[in-house]
């Protein structure tokens, strides 16, 4: 019996190699080398695979400080977004934060003004939750025509992670909420230093002051070192870089709630205050600028996910929506978070189409793209949230239906 | 009786009192000089004034490039223009014919612009800028004053169209 088994093995498949290929005795294929060739030292911070190439497409912007950066969400799996993946959108820029020196000014209509340090915060009872945060403009591009060419393109404003911080309620609790606070106005630390107003009974629910995003703390493109975690609710009101929480007897009207995420109907008026993100899905896997291999088995893969609650079930349809099955939906669903789903499917060969259908735990269904704009017309911008139709071609190539 | 009212004394204490003592009471001077909101009702407007006659040179100077001469748009969105376009399959969505507050206008030069250089203009500068941009919409005159007072109760021609979220919009599942 050899001492070194592996040395032995490779010693053997050398052989097979000279006999096979005429290499010269001594000299490896790379393949050869690499189980006893010493790998990289270890490091401080790691980095992915060099060979993994998932990125946000940046566009081109004249103002690059001003845009956005979508999730590719064919390119992740199971429900939690990398946080180098999650969506961007600023509205000018990314600032640079020291913790050290940030603060949160908490004051209006309180007994006590209190400021926090990032470290205050962290000292306060803590709470980790999984939420998504989905823009309020994921998908405005399906109103007009549903041309959305891929799964980033479309649904991409949308993402997933696990936020810690500080429940608002403690801190609300803190200083001493007057009875008269019927909503607070949040602001950030960028230049615009972006604000929006929010119902109070929204920040004593479920809203976290939070410093962590996926166990690190959160990135600067996701608000270091705070951000205003509002689960369920429009991304928008998510504001990042928090400095300032005011609580006010009325909504304060900034450009963010009136010029823009308000959605205007067929008939001229606006809907204000829209926050809540209501059901949706997306199939991933197969999805627009993907190929299939070939006829045969294809598990179909995607994500659902409601601000209303916990998804309850996801229907699938293989053939253009004449029929629909069950999707199999991953374990633990959390309300506000996203939801794997998954369907085993016999591809045959032949063109068709396939969509997903979301209902969440109060019943609400995700509707179709006509029952949308039978509702609302086709100039709302925001809240899109109709299914999402592929189409497969007969060379398994997957585009936009 | 004397029972109830110690409970009912401990109930307003537990609702008011501080539990954990984290964090640094603020001064009056910290949240004045952070404390930059504005409410429609005017709350938090500052002293300061100004007419479109004087804001029009700083709006060539430091808006004109992105909003257009005539706040038409160029690089950026229009300013002024498309009323009666709301209810058409074109909307174009301006401060004149969808702004429903002219206090937004006050507050959002003074935030956010111009965005180069956020905060550059003092008080009777924005109040200025922001009579220009209610002039080009036709709201107000060229001379009327734009002050704390006079901002909050300038009528948006758009004031009344916007509604409270009525969703669910659409069908529930069919069971």
């Amino acid at each position: 019996m050899p001492k070194n088994p592996r040395r032995s093995f490779l010693q053997l498949s050398g052989i097979a190699a000279l006999a096979g290929c005429g290499s010269q005795p001594g000299t490896k294929t790379e393949e050869e080398k690499l189980p006893s060739a010493l790998g990289k030292p270890i490091r401080a911070y790691g980095e992915r695979s060099q060979f993994e190439t998932a990125k946000r497409a940046v566009p081109d912007l004249k103002r690059p400080q001003i845009g956005s950066t979508r999730t590719p969400l064919a390119e992740t799996e199971g429900i939690i977004t990398p946080s180098s993946l999650h969506f961007e959108r600023h509205h000018a820029g990314v600032p640079e934060l020291d913790p050290a020196k940030h603060t949160l000014l908490l004051h209006g209509l309180v007994d006590r003004p209190l400021v926090f340090t990032v470290a205050d915060l962290k000292r306060l009872p803590s709470a980790s939750h999984i939420y998504f945060v989905e823009c309020a403009g994921n998908s405005g591009g399906e109103w007009k025509a549903p041309g959305g060419p891929n799964a980033a393109a479309s649904f991409g404003l949308a993402s997933c992670s696990e936020w810690t911080g500080v429940p608002l309620k403690v801190l609300l609790e803190e200083a001493g909420l007057k009875k008269e606070g019927k909503w607070l106005v949040a602001e950030g630390a960028d230049a615009c230093k972006m604000s929006r107003s929010l119902p109070i009974e929204k920040a004593l629910d479920d809203c976290l002051v939070a410093y962590s995003q996926n166990g690190e703390a959160i990135r600067p493109e996701q608000g270091y070192p705070l951000r205003l975690v509002v689960p369920g609710y429009e991304g928008n009101v998510n504001v990042k870089w928090l400095r300032q929480i005011k609580i006010v007897d009325q909504p304060n009207q900034t450009k963010d709630e009136t010029s823009k995420y308000t959605d205007l109907l067929a008939d001229g008026t606006s809907r204000q205050f829209t926050f809540l993100m209501d059901a949706k899905s997306v199939i991933t896997y197969p999805s627009g600028g993907q190929k299939l291999p070939g006829p045969g088995f294809q598990e179909i893969r995607g994500l659902a996910w409601s601000g209303r609650g916990i998804i309850d079930r996801v229907d699938v349809s293989t053939d253009g929506g004449k029929t629909w099955q069950k999707a199999a939906l991953q374990e633990p669903r959390l309300p506000k978070a996203f939801t794997r789903f998954r369907l085993p499917w016999q591809w045959d060969g032949k063109e068709t189409e396939i969509v997903a259908r979301a209902t969440d735990s109060s019943g609400y269904a995700q509707p179709t793209r006509e029952e949308l704009t039978t509702a609302r017309g086709m100039n709302s911008n925001y809240h899109y949230n109709g299914v999402k139709v592929w189409k497969i071609a007969a060379d398994g190539s997957v585009k936009n239906g | 009786m004397a029972n109830r009212l110690v409970l009912l004394l401990l109930a307003i204490c537990a609702v008011t009192a501080q539990k954990y003592h984290v964090g640094r009471s603020a001064t009056a001077d910290e949240i004045k000089t952070t404390d930059q909101f504005m409410a429609p009702d005017g709350t938090g407007l500052p002293p300061g004034k100004g007419t479109a006659v004087e804001g029009r040179d700083i709006y060539e100077r430091r808006c004109s490039r992105c909003h257009g001469k005539q706040g038409q748009g160029d690089e950026e969105g229009p300013l002024a223009g498309g009323k009666g376009t709301l209810a058409t399959p074109k909307p174009l969505k301006t401060v004149g014919s969808f702004w429903p507050y002219a206090t937004t206008i006050y507050d959002y030069v003074h935030r956010a612009m111009p965005f180069d250089n956020p905060g550059l203009l003092d008080a009777n500068q924005t109040y200025a800028v922001t009579a220009v941009i209610l002039h080009l919409n036709g709201i107000i005159g060229e001379k009327d004053e734009m002050n704390a007072q006079t901002l909050p109760k300038v009528k948006m021609p758009n004031r009344e169209g916007f509604i409270k979220d009525n969703r669910p919009d659409t069908g529930k599942m069919k069971k």
